[in-house]
């Protein structure tokens, strides 16, 4: 299976569905620290200027005045880039509106290696880990930029923070957004499979594909599990694919330690551990680079894929 | 215009409220913030119990006023505004912070009946408010949004964050109050960062800026009237006040910043406070 990448980015689709709500909504508004371009928000802004809050290069003002204005009765989303959004401005997403459980909608951009050429500074390879920790949060990573407007769209129906992660360049494409279902704490099974579970979010989703194509031509029998609601996770998808398949494998475009393959162990820790192997950017700092090839470098190609999961596949008891 | 029999029970109120923080420790066994909160015990009163349009049988109300302590240390004399206002029992003020107690260490906006927002890290409070005045200004409520800042709180660059949003556009629903004590947690503000380029900053970031005493009601009183027809803008009230105002042991002090009154203590500030009392009633006379 051979993917091609989405037209437009992920980006460029979250600018859609901002403009599609803000049309059927008047509470919906849209806070950024300047990042109303890189945010794609200017359509919105464009018809709705009063609506699209440009607080300048302040992301912590943008995320508290964002609480205040769902304390207000408003139905704010904040978009920035991920490590700003999560890092930057992280005691106000845990304070004021997680803590509140304020009806805030945080969009993180660049989301894990997908910063690409922008380098380190811009990446967002901590942001599910961080955003996890914190009570009342609805956490997802979707694979491409079409499902990422089904979840949006979910996120806005949802009363509560949320946190969505995206991508900077297009990614490649997996779904449409016409017949993509998301329900938040849910898992979408992609593949039927009893040797092994792949469970996979973000980018990592459409190499998981590839990756049991090549794994079924080896008579390895694998299960994929895509994963875009990491928190609330889909305990009853993680509880089976141990039972029925005895091994688990995580792959996600974020930092090895807190994300994914971290809530995928503690529920097999739980409730029925099986070897659990996890693949993500092993505690180091990346680079600057293409998405994809960082993806390579970093552990996390296809071929990565491939070989880890044969490899636990010929240990496993 | 506000009379001087009203400006009198404003008075007395300030003067309950900080009775109700000094008993506040004793009763419920915790540590309270008396310092912080008997600085901005004028204001507070006034607000509360003059200004601000609100309705304790219903505390969401969308059109009323809203107030924002971002001091969220100095609450306590908020909470005992909100619950001589009915907002709920007096009887919380003797549980707080206690397990289970709805009065936490901070005000927190879903489990006390009246507040506005959620404090207590320092800076925060203001751009939470900010937010709030954005809303009802483009919801074109008619209401206003109450921000009590700390001098110390100020150090934040979140703060200047806010100032300068407030006044690059121009939110005249947004009046911010500084309790200018002059004292933080480790000493004196004026040592640690001197605040004083403060009001002309604000002043170029577009904020009409009032300057009183903020310990006499007359005065917070005329400058909330003032604030309250402005236009253009929003307003900053540059309150001076004292840590610990109304009990002479505590005034000024910073060991009052967070401290329990011995018996003795208790007893001398209650006495001191009660004489306060006595002396308006006797002026309303």
């Amino acid at each position: 299976m051979k993917f091609e990448l989405e037209k437009r980015t992920s980006r460029d689709i979250y600018g859609d569905l901002m403009l599609d709500l803000a049309r059927e909504d008047e509470k919906v508004v849209g806070v950024t620290g300047d990042s109303q371009m890189m945010m794609r928000m200017t359509k919105m802004a464009k018809e709705f200027p009063n609506r699209v809050f440009n607080v300048g290069i302040a992301e912590q003002n943008a995320m508290n005045m964002a609480a205040g204005m769902a304390a207000t009765g408003y139905k704010p989303f904040v978009a920035g880039f991920a490590p700003f959004m999560t890092m930057r401005a992280c005691e106000q997403l845990r304070t004021f509106i997680c803590y509140p459980n304020l009806n805030v909608n945080v969009i993180g951009g660049m989301g894990g290696l997908s910063a690409s050429t922008e380098g380190v500074t811009h990446m967002g390879l901590e942001d599910i880990g961080i955003t996890r920790s914190f009570p009342n949060m609805i956490v997802t990573a979707p694979a491409d930029g079409e499902s990422a407007y089904v979840i949006g769209r979910a996120l806005y129906e949802h009363v509560g923070p949320t946190y969505m992660k995206i991508f900077k360049g297009a990614v490649y494409k997996v779904f449409d957004r016409n017949t993509y279902k998301f329900e938040i704490g849910k898992a979408n099974l992609m593949r039927e499979g009893t040797d092994v579970t792949i469970i996979a979010n973000g980018p990592m989703v459409a190499l998981s594909l590839e990756a049991c194509d090549i794994l079924a031509g080896q008579g390895v029998n694998a299960r994929l599990l895509e994963m875009p609601c990491v928190k609330p996770i889909d305990r009853e998808a993680i509880i089976a694919a141990a039972k029925e398949t005895g091994l688990i494998v995580t792959a996600e475009d974020h930092q090895i330690y807190c994300g994914l393959g971290s809530a995928v162990t503690e529920v097999v820790c739980d409730e029925y551990p099986v070897r659990v192997v996890r693949m993500g950017v092993k505690d180091t700092f990346a680079e600057s680079g293409d998405h994809y090839e960082l993806l390579e470098k970093y552990g996390l190609g296809t071929d990565s894929i491939v070989k880890t999961v044969l490899d636990a596949v010929q240990n496993k008891k | 215009m506000i009379t001087k029999k009203e400006i009198n029970e404003l008075k007395k109120m300030a003067c309950t409220m900080r009775m109700d923080v000094v008993h506040m420790g004793p009763r419920s066994g915790n540590v309270p913030h008396v310092g912080p909160a008997f600085s901005c015990a004028d204001i507070v009163s006034a607000l509360y119990f003059h200004f601000m349009n609100v309705r304790p049988e219903d505390p969401h109300w969308e059109d009323r006023d809203r107030f924002v302590i971002s001091k969220g240390h100095g609450a306590l004399c908020v909470y005992s505004a909100l619950a001589h206002r009915g907002f709920f029992s007096v009887d919380e003020l003797w549980k707080i912070k206690q397990v289970g107690a709805i009065l936490q260490g901070h005000p927190d906006m879903k489990k006390i009946p009246g507040i506005d927002a959620t404090t207590g890290s320092l800076g925060n409070g203001m751009s939470f408010a900010l937010g709030i005045a954005a809303a009802m200004n483009l919801g074109k409520k008619s209401g206003k949004v109450y921000c009590l800042l700390g001098d110390g709180e100020a150090q934040e660059g979140i703060v200047w964050e806010a100032a300068m949003y407030a006044g690059a556009k121009k939110l005249d629903n947004f009046i911010t109050i500084l309790d200018y004590n002059h004292q933080q947690g480790s000493g004196v503000v004026d040592d640690i960062i001197d605040m004083e380029p403060l009001k002309d900053c604000w002043k170029k970031f577009g904020w009409r800026v009032l300057e009183i005493n903020g310990n006499c009601m007359e005065e917070v009183c005329s400058a909330l009237e003032m604030a309250q027809v402005f236009h253009g803008g929003p307003t900053l009230i540059v309150a001076h006040t004292i840590k610990g105002k109304g009990v002479s042991f505590m005034e000024d002090n910073n060991d009052w910043h967070s401290k329990m009154v011995n018996e003795e203590e208790y007893k001398t500030a209650i006495a001191e406070l009660e004489a306060q009392y006595k002396s308006l009633e006797e002026e309303a006379v």
